[in-house]
């Protein structure tokens, strides 16, 4: 382990421990927050109930298809606008103002669209990473050197070798940095919308909680939720440094 | 040496009107004929159209005018077998280590694995990449990184090589010892070669014939002799005649890059 995670693991346990002692030592109201130790016996009731587990693993799926869409949708869009430059030129203004759209308006229109189930929330995951993928997916053609598509016609590659043995592993690290995102924007979009107006998922779960008082609870499924995105955040994470990496020649 | 492996007739090249800008009047009409084995390179002012010469011999551009025969075969907007090109920028893929670069091409042509570790091998040695074939682009110099591009092209046994201003990114003193290296494999392998280059010494250095072009729209202007044996080296530099090479160049070149200088301003 490299002194900056040693430093960085440092900092979050000290963090930690410092609400650890206000808590207990009454500087910050129980009413507000509680001590992080109990938040974790939290998330282990949380865990133990199979209600529970099924809020999460209803979230999970929620997200999951949210981001298969996206990331297939999102290329497919990224790779069309690419080729067609007077189109692009068209959206361009639409695409880099899109995140100013609160997309949480569309979901009575998706209710009514796709009835009272996990569809308008997977919609409004949908919707918050498909552009973060189209976007960095424009910007991964756009970088493809002109020597490697001149090379690929030297080499006589056909369409789909091109495609699959140029194109791909070239724009790899932008489409990486788009799936990245579209992680993210998928768990907000689902999350939130979960939160606000549905009656299923961990949004849910943590607003009703929220409602009740159990502040256990709340703070436990919290603590669920930043350990999941985070697990998937360091595994991406880890896998952009190996790809980095070897084009870096460490 | 003395059969056509080349031959353009009347090749011209006019890239079309697009929103802000006329056509352009590239290249030609220019008429070439190279013989198999033969190096020859060509010089000419910034502009003039020595890489859509290129492009078009390769077959990654279409002539609007004239016709491209490559070993008696017409070149069709498409890169004929048996065509290998280097280009100026590093074409190496970073995602991939020295030894599948070089594997690439054969890979997608579907050769057998044997016979891919054989070339590929032979080729690395050749180029003096061996050592290396584990490491990836990034770990390489810059000059080492044109020997990969280089060693990709050689490992399809191209019969033909257009090399693009290969060495344009390198330091002189490795500019010369590329040189050495390229006229080596040159003879070992019997290519025919054409090389774009804006270095007159480069020119005068590697090649059999040298053509010269004007500014824009390019046509030879001058085609030049050098004289060498097949068996030379860049310690040429250091002899009479290269200077007699390098200054009838510059006097054919100078005032089409007077002209091409007041076209760009």
């Amino acid at each position: 382990m490299n002194r900056a995670s040693l430093i960085r693991i440092a900092l979050l346990f000290g963090a930690l421990a410092v609400l650890e002692w206000a808590c207990r030592y009454g500087y910050v109201s129980r009413e507000a927050v509680i001590p992080p130790t109990t938040m974790l016996q939290g998330a282990w009731r949380a865990l133990a109930l199979e209600e529970t587990r099924a809020e999460i693993l209803w979230t999970l799926e929620n997200v999951a298809i949210s981001l298969i869409l996206s990331v297939v949708v999102g290329s497919a869009a990224g790779l069309l606008l690419h080729r067609g430059a007077r189109l692009r030129r068209a959206l361009d203004p639409l695409l880099a103002s899109y995140y100013a759209v609160p997309t949480f308006v569309f979901y009575p229109l998706f209710i009514v669209l796709f009835g009272l189930n996990r569809w308008p929330l997977i919609a409004i995951g949908f919707l918050f990473a498909v552009v973060a993928v189209i976007i960095n997916t424009l910007d991964g053609l756009a970088r493809i050197p002109r020597s490697f598509t001149r090379t690929a016609a030297v080499m006589r590659l056909t369409p789909a070798q091109y495609a699959l043995h140029i194109i791909l592993p070239a724009a790899a690290p932008w489409l990486f940095t788009g799936v990245k995102f579209a992680v993210a924007y998928s768990f907000i979009g689902v999350i939130a919308g979960e939160f606000v107006v549905s009656g299923a998922g961990m949004g849910h779960a943590i607003a009703f909680a929220y409602n009740s008082f159990d502040n256990r609870m709340m703070y436990g499924l919290i603590v669920l939720l930043f350990a999941t995105v985070g697990s998937i955040n360091m595994l991406l994470w880890m896998w952009e440094r190996r790809l980095y990496a070897r084009r870096a020649g460490r | 040496m003395t059969a056509e492996h080349l031959r353009l007739e009347g090749v011209t090249r006019v890239y079309p009107p697009m929103e802000s800008h006329a056509a352009v009047h590239a290249l030609g009409p220019l008429d070439l004929s190279l013989n198999r084995g033969e190096f020859f390179s060509v010089v000419g002012p910034s502009g003039c159209g020595k890489s859509t010469l290129l492009d078009v011999v390769a077959g990654l551009a279409k002539p609007t005018a004239g016709s491209i025969n490559f070993e008696g075969k017409p070149v069709l907007g498409q890169v004929p077998d048996g065509v290998g090109v280097v280009f100026q920028e590093d074409a190496s893929f970073p995602w991939l280590t020295v030894y599948d670069n070089a594997a690439f091409a054969l890979r997608r042509a579907g050769v057998a694995a044997r016979e891919v570790a054989e070339r590929v091998e032979h080729t690395l040695a050749f180029t003096g990449l061996m050592s290396f074939a584990h490491a990836y682009p990034a770990q390489l110099s810059g000059g080492m990184r044109q020997r990969l591009c280089i060693a990709r092209t050689l490992v399809m046994r191209p019969r033909m090589l257009l090399l693009d201003e290969p060495f344009g990114a390198l330091d002189q003193q490795t500019r010369l010892l590329m040189g050495d290296e390229l006229l080596k494999l040159w003879r070992e392998t019997g290519a025919t070669i054409l090389l774009i280059t804006h270095s007159l010494d480069e020119a005068a250095l590697l090649s059999d014939r040298i053509g010269v072009m004007s500014a824009r729209p390019g046509v030879f202007i001058d085609l030049v002799e050098t004289g060498w044996a097949r068996d030379r080296d860049s310690r040429i530099a250091s002899q009479a005649s290269f200077g007699v090479v390098t200054g009838r160049l510059w006097a054919a070149l100078r005032d089409e890059s007077i002209k091409a200088l007041a076209m760009a301003s």
